[in-house]
């Protein structure tokens, strides 16, 4: 049986929902519809009027090889932050379930990246790792390494995947928490009792059990490399070097507004938009089938 | 061939001790039940056997070896939990085979001894089914399965029936009982109800607020109880204690038979009689007056009170007897020979 709350008019639910509605549509609806408008405009650069083309944009960015390039940055940055910050946020909560003794400050350490700004985090990393001034920087010189990101393109992704990633631990962690004291102590003790060690114990019963943890977890960590880790991008390399680290959102940016070229940033957006909208449906897709065992 | 020994085992959380000093030899293929009153600390004591909770002090020892420090896993025991603990994830197949594949039993082998384990349970339709596809007692006997299949040296079980309803948990019982004859695998038995304990040990040991308060066959428990906890705990309905003054006195005044043989003591007395231990005798000085008559079929439970005190009295009947059929006051013996004696203030029996 359904649980739903019914009104009898329909006054009241209409005033309910109207601000909902509103932000949406101010926020979501006009400038998607202005980026798809757009997407098929190619305006010139004092913006004074605008020529039709159709899908010459998209014709255009299709064959761009910077663009098909930064499809490949894209999918490697976010397939990065995703697996180090949820690695290390189901190590961190896994330790975390283990212990009982000074649990609730521990996790409450734990938390605290995840009030910090992506924007923060990304200049937090940045001086870190400054090619002159850094603290990590100095130390790697110190063993022989020299750390330049601002010229190296693979350190420089490195850098961006470490300070997007660490932003994102502290929320993975929890809903890892979560997951794993839902998890009913005798199970595992169960399958200790069966002879099962701890690792055999995680990989047999443990994980398993986590997977709709995991996998909810999966397309939120990949929206958020996605869309999300603009800031950091923009404060520590700004897409560079040589477009090393231009991800999809960061390129629809410097295109359109760095580089003036808007009609190609437009048909860029609807690209993403398509990408959201897949993500979406793969979202609700799980939500509507929690349990995977 | 495995026995465990307890020595002095104790438990704390913190400052809080909940097993006060626990010793006990178990032999080898003995069925043992702990039973007590629900947090007296029988599945803390468990799972300390099972290696699944640190032991505070003491030892625990299985064939003479201390194993205080061994991981469960290294233990060879087998645990039956309360609400059966089946992974949920996996077949039924999967979850009886889950400690052979451990034990890297090979593949014909396993199959072989999984399909044998499912036959001696009636399991044999099920193995491919999830366990949220099966009943409450289905989902026990896999858990049973999982044990049994590994053929372990201890069986351990925390009040494995309590979820299943009253008819299941006697046809398990039996089930158990059968399956621990059959295997003789030395078994450790945890339940509140003392009709399962009754039924299932070679021997109990009863325990309250993580103390032994008796360790016996059920026999010396029912007949020798050594103290008035036990001896309310045990048998049903439960001992009926009397608190006795000087010179067989009852509370009501009333004189018990001479025959009834009085220890050499000084202090508080009570007197404890079962209801089945109680027969009328019309001329007895003795005089019950009953208010509430139970009839369970083979005999009626009779409840009242010694006349002219309030002291609650339960009789039980032989045969079946209503309120209208009984005078409302009636004279009662003692037996003597099943008369009990403990001393009130410390509650031992004399
Ligand atoms: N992890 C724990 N921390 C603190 N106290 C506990 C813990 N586990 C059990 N206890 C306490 O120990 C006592 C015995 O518990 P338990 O062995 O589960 O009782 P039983 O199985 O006989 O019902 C209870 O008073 C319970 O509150
Ligand atoms: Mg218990």
């Amino acid at each position: 049986m359904e649980k739903r709350v019914t009104f009898k008019g329909w006054l009241l639910p209409l005033l309910l929902i109207t601000p909902q509605v509103v932000v949406t549509a101010v926020f979501f609806f006009w400038p998607a519809g202005q980026a798809i408008y757009q997407s098929a405009f190619i305006p010139d650069p004092f913006g004074l009027k605008s020529q039709f083309v159709g899908w010459g944009n998209f014709q255009f960015i299709f064959t761009d090889p910077y663009y098909l390039a930064s499809f490949k940055t894209t999918a490697i940055f976010s397939l990065s932050v995703t697996i180090v910050s949820m690695g290390v946020a189901l190590w961190l909560a896994l330790m975390a379930d283990r212990i009982i003794k000074g649990a609730a400050t521990y996790r409450t350490l734990l938390i605290w990246p995840y009030a910090v700004a992506p924007a923060i985090a990304g200049v937090l990393w940045l001086f870190m790792f400054n090619p002159r001034i850094g603290v990590v920087s100095w130390y790697l010189d110190k063993i022989g390494y020299d750390w330049n990101h601002v010229l190296n393109s693979n350190e420089a992704m490195l850098l961006v995947v470490l300070a997007s990633a660490w932003s994102r631990i502290s929320y993975n962690f929890l809903f890892f928490l979560a997951g794993l004291q839902s998890i009913p102590k005798s199970l595992v003790e169960a399958a200790a009792m069966d002879g099962a060690g701890f690792w055999y114990r995680f990989r047999t019963i443990v994980f398993p059990l986590l997977s709709p943890t995991t996998f909810f977890l999966l397309v939120v960590n990949i929206v958020y490399a996605f869309f999300e880790t603009f800031g950091v991008i923009h404060t520590i390399t700004a897409g560079g070097p040589q477009q090393a680290t231009n991800i999809m959102v960061y390129k629809v940016y410097s295109d359109g507004f760095v580089g003036q070229d808007l009609g190609s940033s437009a048909a860029q957006s609807v690209v993403l938009l398509f990408v959201v909208g897949l993500l979406t449906i793969l979202q609700f897709r799980y939500i509507e089938k929690k349990v995977h065992y | 061939m495995t026995t465990i020994s307890l020595k002095d085992v104790k438990k704390s959380y913190g400052n809080l001790r909940v097993i006060h000093g626990v010793s006990v030899d178990i032999h080898d293929s003995e069925f043992i039940v702990v039973v007590g009153p629900s947090g007296c600390g029988k599945s803390t004591l468990l799972r300390m056997i099972a290696g699944l909770e640190d032991i505070s002090e003491g030892e625990v020892c299985i064939d003479g070896k201390v194993v205080n420090h061994l991981e469960p896993m290294d233990r060879n025991i087998a645990m039956v939990f309360q609400n059966y603990a089946l992974y949920p994830h996996m077949s039924v197949f999967d979850n009886i085979a889950y400690s052979l594949k451990i034990a890297k039993t090979s593949k014909a082998e396993i199959k072989q001894r999984v399909q044998e384990t499912a036959e001696l349970l009636q399991l044999g339709d099920y193995l491919d089914r999830k366990p949220r596809q099966l009943s409450g007692g289905q989902r026990q006997r896999v858990a049973m399965g999982r044990a049994i299949v590994r053929r372990p040296s201890v069986f351990l079980f925390d009040e494995p029936l309590s979820n299943l309803d009253a008819k299941l948990r006697v046809q398990m019982r039996l089930e158990i009982k059968r399956l621990q004859r059959q295997l003789g695998i030395t078994s450790v038995f945890v339940t509140h109800d003392q009709v399962e304990a009754m039924t299932l040990g070679d021997k109990l040991m009863v325990l309250n607020d993580g103390r032994v308060e008796q360790f016996g066959t059920p026999v010396e428990l029912y007949q020798k109880p050594r103290s008035i906890f036990v001896a309310q705990f045990i048998g049903s309905p439960s001992m009926n204690i009397v608190p006795v003054s000087e010179g067989h006195r009852l509370p009501n005044g009333a004189v018990v038979d001479h025959a009834v043989p009085k220890p050499q003591h000084t202090g508080e007395l009570s007197l404890g009689i079962r209801p089945e231990h109680i027969d009328i005798e019309p001329a007895s000085d003795v005089r019950f007056l009953i208010e509430m008559a139970e009839q369970l079929g083979a005999n009626t439970l009779i409840h009242g009170v010694l006349e002219g005190s309030s002291a609650p009295l339960v009789v039980s009947l032989p045969g079946l007897h209503t309120l209208e059929s009984l005078d409302a006051s009636i004279g009662l013996r003692f037996q003597p020979e099943n008369c009990h004696w403990f001393d009130t203030a410390t509650g031992d029996r004399l």
